[in-house]
């Protein structure tokens, strides 16, 4: 039987879905009966999709600007290889 | 009692190897739309991945941008087996390493490979459990506190948390929950193995889950 400790230890496993069937049937016998482990899961699970939701900074125009110039010489001396 | 959350393939952008191959094609033929779009998509990321590396973000900018030169001086020998995305960030990676050792600083995942396992401990406090190993402090459902930030509020702590992570931790969970990346690509593109992907993910989501509580349940209803 697990404990609520080794449940916090393998619960990425379980998020990740990468448990094998013995310690998934383990890990599903606790959480059906545990509900501050239930409620741990959700909260990793949460946690995983509010992370999946950071967003980067677009790009300086300067910058874009800067690389786009870049392109262009990169281009005109020839580029990706013959024929451009 | 259901469980959502097993789909380990969460992609941002999602792109099949037809897809890739137009795109090389493209910018090999010089098409600036093609380079604009890309640059667009991949700028920010490789600028969170590059402060990884790099002191500045002065510095991390500079880096970015001579990846970029590089991209295109190599386009043309890509070999297509890798991901387009995966290869620029290679790029990224190595020159962020060469200049790492050129400034005398430690580059992440050459020391940190045995050194982000254990120095700071469990990633969960250990006194949040009796001997047996129970809960003496059992997490609190969030639904309440959540209600009142919102998903903005939450998602910018989150973005602060993992500015916090140690720095193989940071690079990862940045791949796989901010990027999207799989496991796979993640591991080649670190040069990592897949039981150390695993251990920086679990730790790295253990420490942010942690973070968020900490915020939800100090300003109590």
């Amino acid at each position: 039987m697990l404990s609520c400790k080794q449940v916090t230890e393998i619960v990425n496993d379980f998020v990740e879905g990468r448990m094998g069937w013995r310690q998934r049937l383990s890990f599903h016998l606790h959480i059906g009966m545990c509900r501050a482990c239930r409620t741990y899961v959700r909260q990793v699970q949460r946690t995983r999709d509010l992370t999946g939701q950071v967003t980067d900074e677009p790009i300086p125009p300067a910058v874009e600007a800067e690389l786009l110039k870049r392109f262009r010489g990169w281009r005109d001396k020839g580029g990706g290889g013959p024929g451009t | 009692m259901m469980l959502p959350g097993m789909d380990p393939s969460r992609g941002r952008t999602p792109q099949t190897d037809a897809e890739e191959h137009a795109l090389v094609d493209a910018l090999l033929a010089g098409n600036e739309s093609a380079f604009i779009k890309v640059v667009r998509e991949l700028h920010g990321p490789l600028q969170r991945m590059a402060q990884v590396w790099v002191p500045s973000a002065a510095s991390a900018e500079e880096l970015v941008q001579e990846t970029w030169m590089a991209v295109l001086t190599g386009l043309a020998s890509f070999e297509r087996r890798a991901r387009f995305r995966s290869w620029v960030f290679q790029i990224l990676i190595n020159k962020a390493k060469t200049r790492a050792v050129r400034d005398h600083r430690s580059v992440p995942f050459s020391a940190l490979v045995g050194e982000d396992e254990d120095p700071d401990g469990p990633a969960l406090d250990p006194s949040r459990f009796d001997a047996s190993g129970h809960w003496t402090k059992p997490p609190v459902d969030w639904s309440g506190a959540e209600a009142r930030l919102g998903d903005k509020q939450l998602v910018a702590l989150v973005q602060k948390a993992i500015e916090r992570l140690p720095d193989a931790q940071r690079a990862v969970v940045t791949l796989r929950d901010v990027e999207g990346m799989d496991a796979d690509e993640v591991c080649r593109t670190l040069g990592i193995t897949d039981t150390h992907q695993r251990v920086l993910l679990h730790r790295a989501r253990t420490r942010l889950r942690a973070e968020l509580e900490a915020h939800l349940e100090a300003k109590p209803c």
